[in-house]
């Protein structure tokens, strides 16, 4: 899943530092690519992980080798899901869920940001509320378009934080290249369970 | 053990960070702990939360570190390295919400007469607070 992870987003590097360019700095895609070029690197040691020590591993890679403020971010995304699946119960959906959850809040104190502003939140937790509310088979299809509407949704908005809120009203018209990486990130887990489940 | 708040300047250009410190040390001398780092963890712009560790480790001062920041990344970065040094020191590092080079030369300068690092800080959010 990590892979599938990976190569999803450096598949999309350049397209994430061309959305970039329109609301940002143009680092985006290139940032990214360089993080999960470097999980890549040691897959084969965090594919022997456990689950919560795998994603701990990938989040520290991200914090390390990314470089822009999608590194901790994103980092700090992966490496507390983790941290709140560790533990000898078998996983659920709704340890999953909760694991998001706590991600979530972590990032909005990170990023002193919330849903609205534009960012890769605006992906995240619609995507969860989401998960939360459906089930069965077609739930992860539900989930993937629901990301992808997210972050097209994020077009009309005024960023609020990061480069782009520098732009105010002019970062309108343009997606959030957060949400955009965001919404890849969970359409490919959502396509890696798929052929799993 | 040096005894005047650090100073730690991280930007995304390690020409600017490097420029700040130069003028920092121009106003303070040497009898402040001073570092700077800048650049992402492959030498283009953008910042690196390793670089911020050992800048820290480089400037430490038990009397705390104020660090500098650009924007964005710098601060999220800093924040990252914050949380790896060992908990012992946490609590006296503070990012602050500052002009880089005005700030790191206010809080420089606070520092030198042997300031607290709630002074230090004070004097490098000034501009922004006014």
């Amino acid at each position: 899943m990590i892979q599938a992870v990976a190569d999803t987003v450096i598949g999309h590097a350049d397209e994430l530092t061309e959305l970039d360019r329109a609301i940002g700095d143009a680092d985006h895609g290139v940032n990214l690519e360089r993080g999960f070029k470097a999980v890549l690197a040691k897959i084969d040691v965090i594919a022997a992980h456990p689950i919560d020590q795998a994603l701990s591993e990938v989040g520290k890679t991200l914090i390390l080798s990314v470089g822009g403020a999608s590194g901790p971010l994103y980092g700090k995304l992966f490496a507390t899901i983790g941290q709140h699946l560790c533990g000898p119960e078998e996983l659920s959906k709704a340890r999953v869920v909760a694991a998001c959850e706590h991600a979530i809040g972590v990032l909005k104190t990170l990023g002193r940001s919330d849903v609205g502003h534009k960012t890769m939140l605006d992906v995240l937790v619609p995507s969860l509320d989401r998960l939360r509310a459906t089930d069965g088979p077609a739930s992860l299809r539900t989930v993937r378009e629901h990301a992808h509407e997210a972050a097209v949704a994020t077009i009309p908005m005024v960023a609020r934080r990061g480069r782009a809120s520098f732009l105010g009203e002019r970062s309108q018209g343009h997606m959030d290249p957060g949400a955009r990486s965001s919404e890849l990130i969970v359409g490919a887990v959502c396509d890696f369970l798929e052929t799993r489940l | 053990m040096a005894k005047n708040v650090g100073i730690v300047i991280v930007s995304h250009s390690p020409d600017v960070a490097k420029g700040a410190a130069d003028m920092v040390r121009q106003m303070v001398g040497t009898h402040v702990p001073l570092a700077w780092c800048g650049g992402n963890p492959a030498g283009g712009l953008g910042t690196s939360v390793e670089a911020v560790v050992k800048a820290l480790e480089l400037a430490w001062s038990d009397s705390g570190v104020v660090i500098m920041v650009d924007m964005g990344g710098a601060e999220t970065n800093s924040e990252m390295a914050i949380e790896m040094m060992p908990e012992k020191r946490r609590a006296r590092i503070v990012v602050c919400n500052g002009p880089i080079v005005e700030g790191a030369v206010m809080a420089a300068t606070e520092s030198s007469s042997g300031a607290t690092l709630e002074r230090v800080r004070r004097a490098a959010e000034e501009l922004y607070s006014r």
